[in-house]
């Protein structure tokens, strides 16, 4: 057990996943080196310091949860707030377009109109997820791992296919990590022993 | 369902794919149709699929209830996982499944119930909300741990949408603390800290009944023992720290007693978790955040901000993002030491990514105070050189707010800004080159200084937009500075430049910007200013001006034609022209700067006040500075309209004292300014009109209602060159001048001869209160024409039923001889068939000459038409 957990401490061991090997597409990879987001700000600084000012009584909680790959093709799209079809479509593309060329080097962080989205890049696949501008940044980083890391043991070694074709079963997890934009279980023992009773129902 | 996706990745081109949906998507509909009971959930699953790529799939909303109302766990389960993805709080169909819930939560099946729990959780309304937390209440206390943290969540989405019911949820939260299932645990203080935020009494009752467990939770797990089911990293149980700390900072911000609770174990965190790895930073940061959240206490504040420091200097990006992030909210806590960290500070302004990059500006304009202001603006002003295209605009707008806030003295001022328009001049916003060149108009000793450095700045930077304008305003207001070296400081390099160089910098502006309307309007006006300033150019000048004769932008064409006959047939008004503007208000623009929003009134009766201030500026009339601000000034606004006013209020005064009249009724100027400011656009046809009208304040002979063309709203003509006395003001020979009608809303009035004798004459001066159409004020004058002076001087007047007259007291009831003084007396009509008929009055003068009785009495009926 502890071994297996040293493999992941860094994100970058993941590129041992198998995530990796199925796409394939790292070696074939040209980074084009372009340029950094483009944010329209001014108003949004204000809400900003808004925020901050008024310590944090705002409401903190997960907006939404996103999957996709570098193509911008969703695998995974789950909302802890209403939103329109229309409006999450565009949710979706502009935070593919947000976080698919940003440099590795960068922070894991980009702001994304009044909210934050921390993003984590596992082979082709980024792990999104939007949060208030005042939470914590660092932990909702070691939550994308840790849902991975899950996603890995449950279909050892997970592949976007995997994710695709199981792609209820994902979602499923997902409940059983994160519920009303909160954190559920923190245990993978825990979700991987509730998954198989689950399974063994179906 | 396999098949499907197979079908759909097989797709080419985006027209395959198109169609394979397309058919599944009828074939599903279909199976809806028949009422297909064995397939439907394998169906859902598909059209699930089919809304994750995009494509509409609202026909599938029933199949979702259908199957949730069915009996068998798989049947459920997609059921409520399509109606989480599909459907959403708003929905109307919604209402239908709160029966569904309510079964399913009561179910036998812990499972199932755990379904309904989460789809709960999920799309949760403000009705089901209200329906349902009875159930969510008492499966807090369920007696298989999965459904109670289910549950736990559940409540905080109940609560966060009906605050109302959370005292019902503070008793069974608090339960919930004491557990030692950690799932539960967790939840269970997330759904306290939520309780905290909607409801004061929950916060009051935590915060008696919890803190002490709370702490000593937290210090169990500080200590546990290495547990692998919940280690991260090495790092025991990452997310149960940050959310204890996330409820204790709660709890302590604003409450001394639980703060003090809570300082040792917070003391104990900050100085234990390991900060090489990710999990043991965001426990840092989280108990960061709670220090300086909670009640004082200086010694684990500097811990804190040592830790901040630690961070700031770590190499990985996240961390000195968030420890930018942090710095933010400690600056408010200890500005001191977040000074410390300037240096690095500064540096990530300069980084790479661009999220780091806005934190670490945002931090440096809070750092910036009046000490450290020269160093931070030069290295933000050098950044501004190397600094992407994206960064400029944000960068630009926090250094000339810096360099505005805190400026130390003018020159720096006028340094720093000329730098930044020299790198940056097409990202500075209008106000601010606005401001700049108030205060280089308030700074006279450094006029000279300003524009040679524009001048210099010019013949480097011709294409930043702002810069050229400043340039070109500074080269027509202080050309002759340039070219005579006035004022140097010892710090300029000597430069020699000629009068043609000076022409020459507007001429290439005026060619080059062509584009923009505002830059060649400045630039017209600065050839006019230099023509009279370098009488040798002249001709060249012409010649340019000239050129926009044939402009299709009318307010270029017309200034073209003006300025062109001020320079062939107005030699000698010219000078007079176009003097330097006066100084600019710095407050009064500041003052509209900062959005103060006064009301009509007090604009007036502001702008009135202002008219000393240019008084005290004997310079000849400058009507042509009109035109520079009139330019300058943006879309009207009512904080615009003020600016004007102040504008006008200054130039008028002069003007009037040039043409000779000795007084210019203060009433009839405040009038003036109302009409400007209700004649919305620029005003400044006002050149030509002004002077006549003020002059015609004593010459009833040559009626002029000039101030239709003012309030008029397009620049049009200024058409009143037909009056006799202002002939010299005649620019627009070249237009055929109509006389304008006096419109029914022309408030002011010239003044009649009301009354003449051998021995007296009464003229009467009309002004109308602004807001009040049918009254009138008439300031009557007595000048006595006789050789002996009058005494127990009475003036009476009579007026018909549907007039009302008031009359105050006289100036005076004696009358020097000779027309050597004037008696003053006001009257107010009030004429209550306004519009219908005008005024008319009988008026008797009594008076004693040489000590003899004199009456005289006469009626008036050369009143103005629409008094």
């Amino acid at each position: 057990m502890h071994d297996s957990h040293a493999r992941f401490h860094s994100p970058f061991s993941f590129r041992n996943f198998n995530l990796t090997s199925l796409l394939g597409r790292r070696n074939r990879e040209k980074r084009k080196k372009v340029q950094c987001p483009r944010f329209t700000e001014s108003a949004r600084n204000s809400q900003f310091l808004f925020y901050y000012r008024s310590f944090d009584l705002s409401i903190r909680m997960i907006r939404f949860i996103l999957l996709q790959n570098r193509q911008g093709k969703t695998r995974l799209a789950k909302y802890y707030v209403p939103l329109e079809d229309s409006e999450k479509h565009k949710v979706e593309y502009e935070v593919h377009r947000l976080v698919v060329n940003r440099d590795p080097k960068f922070t894991n962080f980009v702001e994304f109109r009044t909210h934050k989205v921390i993003y984590r890049r596992y082979a082709g696949l980024f792990f999104s997820l939007c949060v208030d501008i005042t939470d914590n940044e660092l932990a909702y980083l070691e939550c994308i791992h840790l849902f991975v890391e899950i996603l890995d043991h449950f279909f050892s070694n997970v592949c976007e296919l995997d994710l695709v074709f199981n792609f209820h079963k994902v979602y499923l997890i997902l409940d059983e990590f994160i519920l009303a934009g909160e954190l559920q279980e923190t245990s993978k023992k825990a979700i991987i022993e509730r998954m198989g009773e689950l399974e063994k129902l179906e | 369902m396999k098949d499907m996706i197979r079908a759909i990745r097989a797709c080419k081109t985006a027209a395959e794919e198109r169609a394979v949906i397309r058919k599944e998507s009828a074939a599903i509909r279909a199976a809806i149709n028949e009422n297909d009971q064995d397939y439907r959930h394998r169906n859902l699953a598909k059209l699930m699929f089919i809304h994750m790529l995009g494509y509409p799939t609202h026909f599938g909303q029933m199949e979702c209830l259908k199957l949730i109302a069915s009996a068998g766990f798989p049947e459920k389960r997609i059921g409520y996982l399509g109606l989480m993805l599909l459907l959403d709080e708003r929905q109307e169909v919604l209402m239908l499944v709160t029966n569904s819930l309510k079964q399913d939560l009561n179910h036998s099946n812990q499972y199932i119930v755990g379904l309904a729990l989460c789809a709960l959780g999920n799309i949760c309304s403000a009705e089901m909300a209200r329906d349902l937390a009875p159930e969510v209440e008492r499966l807090l206390q369920f007696r298989d741990p999965n459904i109670r943290k289910k549950a736990a969540l559940c409540s905080i989405r109940i609560i966060k949408k009906v605050p109302d019911l959370a005292e019902n949820f503070i008793n069974p939260a608090a339960a919930l603390l004491k557990e030692k299932h950690h799932g539960v645990l967790i939840t269970g203080i997330q759904l306290c800290t939520d309780l905290c935020k909607v409801s004061p009494e929950a916060l009051e009752y935590f915060r008696k009944k919890c803190t002490e467990g709370l702490v000593r939770t937290l210090k169990d797990i500080i200590n546990s023992p290495y547990a692998p089911e919940y280690d991260i990293a090495g790092i025991t149980d990452p997310f149960l720290h940050i959310r204890l700390l996330k409820l204790l900072r709660m709890l302590g911000q604003g409450d001394a007693d639980a703060s003090d609770t809570m300082n040792d174990v917070l003391a104990q965190v900050a100085t234990k978790a390991e900060s090489n790895k990710n999990a043991g930073n965001a426990i840092l940061y989280e108990c960061v955040e709670t220090i300086m959240s909670i009640e004082d206490n200086g010694g684990l504040r500097v811990l804190a901000i040592n830790i901040l420091g630690r961070f700031l200097s770590n190499r990985d990006n996240n961390i000195r993002y968030v420890a930018l992030n942090m710095l933010m909210k400690a600056i408010t806590v200890d500005a001191q030491a977040v000074q410390r960290h300037r240096a690095t500070i500064l540096e990530c302004v300069k980084d790479s990514d661009a999220s780091i990059r806005k934190r670490a500006l945002e931090l440096v304009y809070l750092l910036v105070n009046e000490s450290n202001v020269k160093p931070l603006t030069k290295e933000l002003i050098e950044y501004l050189e190397v600094s992407d295209q994206e960064f400029k605009g944000e960068l630009t707008a926090k250094v000339c707010s810096i360099v505005e806030k805190f400026s130390p003295e003018k020159i720096w001022y006028i340094d720093q800004m000329l730098k930044v328009l020299i790198e940056a001049g097409n990202f500075v916003k209008d106000e601010v080159w606005h401001a700049l060149i108030v205060a280089i108009s308030n700074a006279s000793d450094l006029h000279g200084y300003t524009v040679r450095a524009l001048y210099r700045s010019f013949q480097t930077s011709a294409e930043q937009e702002t810069l050229v304008r400043v340039a070109v305003w500074c080269v027509g207001e202080y050309g002759d500075m340039l070219v005579n070296n006035v004022g140097v400081l010892d710090i300029e390099d000597p430069t020699t430049v000629t009068e043609s160089d000076a022409v020459d910098v507007v001429e290439i502006a005026i060619q080059r910007h062509a584009l923009d309307l505002t830059t060649k309007a400045m630039a017209l006006i600065a050839l006019l200013k230099l023509s009279s300033r370098f009488p040798s150019c002249s001709g060249r000048i012409k010649d340019i001006i000239v050129q926009y004769k044939g402009s299709f932008v009318l307010e270029l064409q017309q200034r073209s034609l003006e300025f062109n006959s001020i320079i062939e047939k107005h030699q000698n008004i010219r000078s007079a022209l176009v003097e330097r503007m006066p100084v600019l208000d710095e407050a009064t623009f500041s003052g509209r700067r900062a959005g103060s929003l006064l009301t009509t009134v007090s604009t007036s009766s502001r702008a009135s006040h202002n008219l000393p201030n240019g008084v005290a500026k004997p310079s000849a009339a400058p009507l042509v500075d009109l035109l520079d601000l009139s330019d300058d000034a943006p879309a009207p606004s009512s904080s615009d309209g003020n600016f004007l006013h102040d504008l006008l209020g200054v130039d008028l005064a002069p003007a009037s004292a040039q043409s000779g009249t000795n007084q210019a009724s203060k009433a009839g100027t405040d009038v003036l300014l109302d009409l400007l400011s209700i004649g919305s656009t620029t005003p400044v046809q006002s050149n030509s009109s002004t002077p006549d009208m003020l002059s015609s304040g004593l010459d009833n002979q040559k009626q002029i209602a000039t101030l239709d063309a003012l309030s008029s709203p397009l620049p049009s003509a200024p058409a009143n060159s037909s009056v006799g006395a202002s002939s010299m003001m005649d620019l627009l020979d070249g237009f055929a001048s109509s006389p304008s009608k006096r419109e029914d809303n022309g408030s002011v009035h010239p003044s009649i001869v009301a009354f003449e004798s051998s021995n007296l004459r009464v003229t009467f001066n009309f002004s109308k209160p602004p807001g009040n159409p049918q009254m009138t004020l008439i300031q009557a004058t007595f000048i006595n024409l006789s050789s002996d002076a009058f005494t127990d001087f009475v003036f009476q007047a009579a007026v018909p039923k549907f007039l009302q007259l008031h009359l105050d007291p006289a100036s005076s009831n004696t009358l020097p001889a000779s027309g050597n003084g004037s008696v003053m007396q006001s009257l107010r009509v009030t004429n209550s068939q306004h519009g219908k008929k005008s005024l008319v009055m009988r008026i008797r003068i009594a008076y004693k000459l040489n000590n003899k009785d004199m009456l005289e009495e006469g009626q008036i009926n050369n009143f103005p038409r629409d008094l």
